[in-house]
């Protein structure tokens, strides 16, 4: 009797709560968990609500933090899509499991293939070009060549760069493994901090500004922190270099999104992920921050354009989350902080 | 003790009675130290997953380098700020100077700066390129000349204790402020000067308050980790964020992580060690005498010492805060801001008030029942504070979705509904992991207070008849009630200023002033952080007026 009645009341539990937090219109609307700001990502949510009439929720936080959270939430998760600012994120979630494969003829032509997983995973949506910057009184732009050569003992004193706990950097070392090997890449990583002018900055734009300030001469930046520095005070004796522009090419990486594998809503999330590559989203990313589409067939933004065009690395951007766990071992042993 | 049960059932209240039948004191510590150990010990639990390459590595390379940084950072910190939070207690307790009034609750202010936003600050006002030594660079030359390099241990430490010693400060201008002057007296009477004075008899006698401020502060210090970021001077939680983030395994971080957790508990027990040899008590407030009057250098020493404090640890940085905001207000503001501020008030508002209550519950608790249990069950439930916000918060997040997926399952199997995460995104949760991250700050100032009062007051009460949840009432609380406003306003202060618990459990939409800041830091524009940063401080000064207010009634 009493069984009968508890599990009656245990019923009416489930039943209550599950009409609290069940939602039923799932169809409705895209869950996406974003490492990417507010300020970069909601505009091409809404402008996808705009077209589609589907809404979209997020939330933002650190993509490691992301990571875990749906590793916790599993099976049940929300989420439908995980949006990072860094290949080697999108790696990892791939590695624990997170991501399902996409085939989707758009995002194919959309984006070039060294900017997706090769397993179809996960996609670029935007590339940040991390190049060098350098003093335009100081520096003879013929003196610039690669990042390589920012090894050379003729830049003793005078380089400056972001701390090495930053991803931008691991995945710029880990992509230097990539091509040339564990012991070329330490003794050019080791050069350089040899040749640091001050202890590594907390970020990019204060390494800028420590360059216009005659504290060093050079430093290695993603171009957009670049862009929003001139324009906020034009007048800065600050140039960009594009580097190994006879080699392999500039050192890019992605902010890029993938499809959670236990997303109840996937054919919702791929229509997200397919606009996101599209001409009127690909607009938004380099308008708003004054990053690279992945889409070919856009422009970048008007200011963007200045800087000119450059040859990007094609080595496919899984390297550098293959390889970044060895690049951050790396910079240790040199004592890059 | 053992009369005390009949005691309780004779009285007449009957909801003392009931209350402790049903509820029991007793256990009390033992539930929040259960509810705390949950995920502590999800992060302690990660040692069965094995990390050792990168302890290997850690070991080979930085470790030794961090654990020193860790170790100088913590000592230092640890004792500036006890050396100048006590300072400033005893003069603004004690004597009269140039603006004392205003100093006596001015410099309480720093405690609504988090600390990373004074780092990013000072750093930029005070670095190579900021406008101090770009001025100086202008007017004579561009040579380079002798600055001292900001961006150091030193530099660190300055700024932590900046940030820190106001915990000290508060909790040791309580002691002061009921006893100070009174211990003077009595030390006048044995032939001791002033100074003799306070270092035998008022400094011994506020132990209780300076240790649990500084205790606090260590806490603070060893589990910073956006402080330390801003100045790139790596610590141990550099190596938890490393291990995590960039090598990808949470297991390693949460075993870092789990050393810190026993590192900070082997402190508090030995401290606890050393404090439970003395006893303190007071058995009333102490009237008031008119403040000793200071003349000549010595009041302008003191009024020197507090308006520097005062001006860098709040004035310029404010300032500095409000320039940028000015910039930035035109893009970044709007009616949204509301929302964040409302959301930030309640969240700190309602912890303040479960962590207060809990917090005297358990200590009453302890005080009722001092057994072993009861004690050791109150040192893990202060243990929250000792982690790294972010590595707690995956501490609370794992067990809760575990509970959560187990209820969906359940739902899926039992009534085929797919029903969504009960828990998950709630405010409940949300107020839990704040209680377990918290619990320190608010019990410490409150146990504190509790210490002073003698045990001669509790018999005499029960002479009387009055016991338990009476007794706690009619009898404790008001005594407490400076520690609980102090306990209140610190709480109210830290959940504003939190932001990886509230970053990971916050329910969509949700966004407070914390995650605006982050929002903005995260993406390096640290001047657009100053609009929220701003409205973040000045929101967290109303607590601390009132407060003030109080302790001035």
């Amino acid at each position: 009797m009493l069984r009968i009645y508890f599990g009656r009341f245990l019923g009416v539990i489930f039943i209550c709560f599950a009409s609290f937090g069940a939602n039923f219109s799932y169809a409705e609307q895209v869950v996406v968990y974003s490492a990417r700001i507010e300020k970069l990502i909601k505009p091409m949510f809404d402008s996808f609500t705009k077209e589609t009439g589907i809404s979209v929720k997020f939330v933002t936080d650190k993509a490691g933090v992301l990571l875990a959270k749906l590793r916790a939430e599993g099976k049940y998760t929300p989420a439908d899509m995980l949006i990072t600012t860094d290949a080697g994120n999108l790696w990892e979630a791939v590695q624990v499991g997170l991501l399902a494969p996409v085939e989707s003829g758009k995002l194919e032509v959309n984006i070039p293939s060294y900017l997706r997983d090769p397993q179809k995973k996960w996609f670029g949506l935007s590339v940040r070009a991390r190049t060098i910057v350098y003093n335009t009184d100081k520096v003879n732009p013929a003196e610039l060549s690669t990042y390589e050569d920012l090894a050379n003992s003729k830049w003793q004193g005078r380089i400056c760069l972001r701390t090495s706990k930053k991803v931008y950097n691991q995945s710029l070392v880990a992509m230097m493994i990539a091509e040339h090997g564990k012991e070329k890449t330490e003794q050019i990583v080791s050069g350089w901090v040899a040749n640091l002018a001050t202890d590594p900055l907390s970020n990019d734009t204060k390494a800028m500004e420590f360059v216009a300030a005659g504290k060093c001469d050079v430093t290695i930046v993603n171009s957009y922190y670049y862009g929003r520095l001139i324009e906020k005070i034009p007048n800065l004796p600050l140039a960009i270099f594009w580097p190994n522009q006879d080699g392999s090419g500039v050192h890019v990486n992605i902010s890029g999104a993938g499809i959670i594998k236990n997303t109840k809503n996937k054919q919702s999330a791929v229509m997200l992920l397919e606009f996101l590559s599209s001409k009127k989203a690909q607009k938004l990313f380099t308008d708003i921050n004054m990053e690279y589409p992945v889409n070919p067939k856009i422009s970048p933004d008007s200011i963007v354009a200045e800087w000119g065009g450059f040859k990007q690395n094609r080595m496919n951007v899984v390297k550098a989350g293959e390889l970044q766990t060895e690049a951050v071992k790396l910079m240790d042993r040199v004592g890059y902080r | 003790m053992k009369s005390e049960g009949s005691n309780s059932r004779g009285n007449s209240y009957c909801l003392s009675g009931s209350l402790q039948t049903v509820l029991g004191w007793r256990y009390i510590p033992v539930i929040v130290a259960i509810l705390v150990l949950i995920p502590v010990g999800t992060v302690m639990l990660s040692f069965l997953s094995p990390a050792g390459e990168i302890w290997q590595h850690l070991v080979e390379t930085t470790l030794s380098r961090l654990l020193l940084n860790s170790f100088w950072l913590a000592l230092g910190v640890a004792t500036c700020s006890a050396v100048l939070g006590v300072s400033l207690a005893w003069f603004t307790a004690v004597y009269d100077f140039p603006g004392r009034k205003i100093f006596s609750w001015g410099l309480l202010l720093p405690l609504a700066f988090p600390a990373y936003v004074l780092a990013f600050v000072t750093l930029g006002l005070f670095d190579f390129t900021g406008p101090v030594q770009t001025s100086l660079r202008s007017w004579f030359g561009t040579e380079p000349f002798w600055f001292p390099n900001i961006r150091s241990r030193m530099g660190v430490i300055i700024v932590m204790t900046l940030a820190f010693y106001p915990y000290v400060y508060l909790l040791a201008r309580n002691a002061f402020l009921t006893q100070g002057k009174r211990s003077l007296e009595a030390a006048q009477s044995l032939g001791l000067n002033s100074a003799q004075g306070f270092f035998k008899v008022a400094l011994p006698m506020a132990r209780p308050w300076i240790a649990s401020g500084v205790m606090l502060v260590l806490m603070e210090t060893l589990a910073d980790f956006g402080t330390v970021a801003v100045f790139n001077y790596d610590t141990f939680t550099t190596a938890i964020y490393k291990a995590w983030f960039s090598m990808f395994s949470l297991s390693a971080a949460s075993q870092l992580a789990s050393l810190l957790i026993i590192i900070i508990f082997v402190l508090i027990v030995i401290e606890q060690k050393f404090r439970s040899r003395i006893r303190y008590a007071e058995t009333k407030q102490s009237s008031r005498m008119a403040p000793i009057i200071l003349t000549g250098w010595k009041s302008w020493a003191v009024a020197g010492l507090a308006s520097a404090t005062l001006f860098f640890a709040f004035l310029l940085p404010i300032t500095q805060l409000f320039i940028w905001a000015i910039d930035s207000f035109a893009e970044e503001f709007n009616q949204r801001y509301l929302g964040f501020l409302w959301h930030s008030l309640t969240l700190s508002g309602l912890s303040a008030l479960l962590i207060c209550v809990i917090s005297t519950l358990m200590i009453y608790s302890v005080r009722r029942h001092p057994d072993m249990v009861s004690r050791m069950a109150v040192r893990i439930a202060t243990i929250g504070y000792a982690l790294p916000g972010v590595v707690l918060a995956v501490g609370i997040y794992i067990p809760l979705a575990w509970v959560d997926n187990w209820f969906s399952q359940m739902a899926m199997q039992l009534f085929s509904i797919e029903m969504g995460f009960l828990f998950q995104g709630t405010f409940v949760v949300m107020l839990i992991a704040y209680m377990t991250r918290f619990m320190a700050v608010g019990y410490n100032p409150i146990d504190s207070a509790m210490q002073r009062v003698t045990f001669s007051i509790d018999e005499a009460s029960m002479g009387l008849g009055v016991s338990g949840w009476g007794m706690l009432q009619k009898v404790h609380l008001p005594i407490l009630k400076g520690g609980i406003f102090t306990a209140a306003t610190l709480v109210f202060v830290d959940v504003m200023k939190e932001m990886p618990i509230t970053l990971m459990t916050r329910p969509f939409g949700w966004d407070t002033l914390s995650v605006r800041i982050f929002e903005m830091t995260s993406e390096g524009e640290w001047e657009q952080a100053a609009l929220p940063a701003v409205v973040l401080v000045l929101t967290g000064l109303i607590p601390i007026i009132m407060l003030t207010r109080q302790a001035e009634k």
